[in-house]
């Protein structure tokens, strides 16, 4: 197994995946550390202070005017009224909501890019991970050695398993020291407000705690690990049973992209939710925003990605297996 | 006797609704190069598929060595080497590394192994390349090369000679007589290349549409068309008395007739009475090419 395992980080190693998505990364957090840097850059200039204060209150006003204007949906005044709650709170507990810095910027990164960004970079390296051997044709070698078909499909398995984990790690850190050049490595004390619950249009602010950022982060990457590890898997179905990448791309590319745009708009459609890509934004209910549709909490979000996960691997290894290779 | 090293019983494989192999028999003995000859579609692909577990059949058993494909997967692969049409390599890793991931695949395959191989195939000078950068010919190696990893017993190769040039076939057909030869290895060898098959096998089936028509020695299939050509005059008269005796084809100035050693002398015996000139009587195997065309009902390859 472990030689298996071996070959397949021999494979991708040598078709420079990571690479390209670590460049990828690279760029985008060094477009979004300018876009950040301007942003407060003006807000400053705006303010004619840079006290984070004022910044707060400002916005806080801003928030209650969109609030008076009636031409608002329930679904947008509900998402309003919760983050002016925690606006306030933010206010009058002293606490900075944006501390500048590396890791507020990596955390900021990291809660942005679950849902689409990291799923993405994620699908760049499973939705190749069969197929390209039905492509090229080494299927065939691969399945004539003495080497049963499931331990094949799990060495590859646990390789995208390795490299989910990379792309996470890779992620979170290039961020950091990157943003970091600008915005200073600060930041890991800072406290952060979780635990805000929603009932009906109430703000439940029984559970509200102060963690710091580091604790915060350390949950948001583990819950960015898990939608990466469940979009892969996902994907790794897909390249076993589509035999080519690019089909197997666009199905993935759809279903995110759906995902992303029924996130806007199904709160009336109940049943949508147990479509895996409207429970990918798990970091909201860290933070505190309110969920696509009523109901949603983080654990049925992730019981959901978690069955699908589950009859991926299930539909993978049976089909794996059992196929007839042409 | 010789040690049987792959057996097929009954085999059949059914695609949808259509079958494809009808049932095929056959052995290979130890040290045998067995060819596989057939039109296109005949099947031979296919029925190489099955053998080497790719796909599953319909029903039949195929044991290599003793083992069954289905039920002993991993020891049946143990003994077997093979290359599937073309020889499919990592293009993006380089020969040796290429090597180095089908070795670890296998129990008890070292680096001198993967040398000795190299060596084998004459690729020293280029296995630290790209795979990508390799001519075909120098692919085929490379995939000789790894099914050769494992010492196998039974070797299977689905049109080996498909893109060399006549200097690469030869070598090729050498090589693979080495083996048989030297090594004790099976060889199935499947091919449309008719003279291919004549200079190389021990053995030939000839396959159409998933059934295996004939499976013989090269020579003993090729004797029992012999042919008897005659060059008489005047070819009238000749003709009129050769068709009482046997059935005649007319080749321009020749009659054809088969070859039968108690008959052809009697035949002889009456044109001589009849005071026609015999020229020339001459004996002739036919290529295999010919006879594949007769046994396969000649004409196109009859694609269906
Ligand atoms: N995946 C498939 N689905 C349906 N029919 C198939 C499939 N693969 C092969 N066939 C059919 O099986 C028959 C035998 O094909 P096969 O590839 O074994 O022929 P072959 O003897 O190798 O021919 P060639 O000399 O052209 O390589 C053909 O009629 C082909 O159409
Ligand atoms: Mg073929």
């Amino acid at each position: 197994m472990n030689n298996l395992i071996q070959n397949e980080m021999m494979k991708l190693l040598a078709k420079k995946r990571l690479v390209i998505i670590g460049i990828i990364v690279g760029v985008l957090v060094l477009m979004f550390t300018y876009a950040q840097y301007k942003q407060v850059k003006e807000q400053q200039e705006k303010l004619g202070t840079d006290d984070w204060r004022a910044a707060l209150q400002q916005q806080i006003i801003d928030t209650q005017n969109r609030l008076g204007s009636n031409r608002m949906l329930d679904e947008w005044r509900e998402q309003l009224q919760v983050s002016l709650k925690q606006q306030q709170y933010y206010l009058d507990h002293d606490i900075n909501p944006s501390e500048p810095g590396a890791t507020t910027f990596t955390r900021m990164f990291l809660e942005n890019a679950i849902d689409l960004f990291i799923p993405l970079l994620v699908m760049i390296v499973a939705s190749d991970m069969v197929s390209f051997e039905n492509s090229q044709g080494t299927i065939k070698l691969l399945l004539t050695r003495p080497v049963n078909r499931w331990k094949i499909l799990m060495s590859k398995y646990v390789t995208l398993l390795l490299s989910v984990s990379i792309i996470v790690a890779m992620t979170a850190l290039l961020s950091y020291f990157l943003s970091g050049l600008v915005f200073g490595y600060h930041g890991w004390e800072a406290p952060v407000i979780t635990g805000f619950g929603l009932n009906g249009s109430d703000v439940d602010v029984s559970q509200v705690r102060i963690v710091e950022q580091w604790r915060f982060l350390l949950m948001d990457m583990g819950l960015v690990w898990l939608v990466a590890v469940v979009v892969g898997t996902l994907s790794f179905m897909l390249s076993v049973l589509v035999r080519s990448t690019p089909a197997g791309m666009g199905i993935m590319l759809a279903a995110l992209i759906s995902g992303a745009i029924l996130n806007n708009m199904v709160s009336s459609w109940e049943s949508a939710k147990y479509f895996f890509m409207v429970n990918l934004k798990l970091t909201t209910y860290v933070s505190g925003t309110a969920p696509p549709i009523e109901g949603m909490t983080l654990l049925s979000s992730v019981i959901t990605l978690l069955v699908w996960w589950a009859l991926a691997l299930i539909v993978s290894f049976t089909v794996f297996t059992r196929r007839d290779v042409y | 006797m010789r040690n049987v090293t792959l057996s097929v019983k009954g085999l059949k494989k059914r695609i949808g609704k259509r079958e494809i192999i009808k049932g095929i028999d056959f052995e290979l003995n130890e040290g045998e190069v067995f060819g596989f000859l057939g039109p296109n579609g005949a099947g031979k692909t296919t029925t190489i598929r099955m053998l080497v577990g790719l796909i599953k059949p319909t029903s039949g058993s195929i044991q290599i060595c003793g083992y069954d494909v289905r039920q002993d997967f991993t020891k049946a692969m143990q003994h077997l080497g093979c290359i599937v049409e073309n020889p499919e390599l990592y293009p993006f890793l380089n020969g040796w590394d290429n090597l180095l991931h089908f070795a670890r695949m296998l129990p008890d395959v070292d680096e001198s192994r993967i040398n000795e191989v190299v060596e084998l195939v004459g690729l020293q000078s280029r296995i630290y390349d790209k795979v990508k950068t390799y001519s075909l010919g120098m692919r085929q190696r490379l995939g000789i090369a790894q099914a050769m990893l494992n010492r196998p017993k039974v070797l299977v190769l689905d049109e080996p000679t498909n893109g060399l040039d006549p200097a690469g076939i030869r070598e090729m057909r050498e090589f693979i007589r080495k083996l048989a030869d030297e090594e004790g290895m099976s060889v199935l060898v499947s091919s449309h290349l008719l003279s291919e098959i004549q200079l190389l096998c021990d053995r030939v089936a000839i396959i159409k549409s998933g059934e295996i028509i004939q499976t013989d020695t090269v020579e003993s299939l090729l004797t029992t068309q012999e042919r008897l050509i005659w060059r008489v005059w005047p070819l009238e008269k000749g003709k009129e008395i050769l068709s009482s005796f046997t059935e005649i084809t007319v080749d321009q100035d020749n009659i054809i007739t088969a070859f039968n050693e108690h008959e052809t002398p009697k035949w002889n015996a009456a044109l001589n009475e009849a005071g026609v000139k015999v020229y020339e009587m001459n004996r002739k195997l036919p290529g295999l090419e010919e006879l594949f065309l007769q046994i396969t009902g000649g004409g196109g390859a009859g694609i269906e």
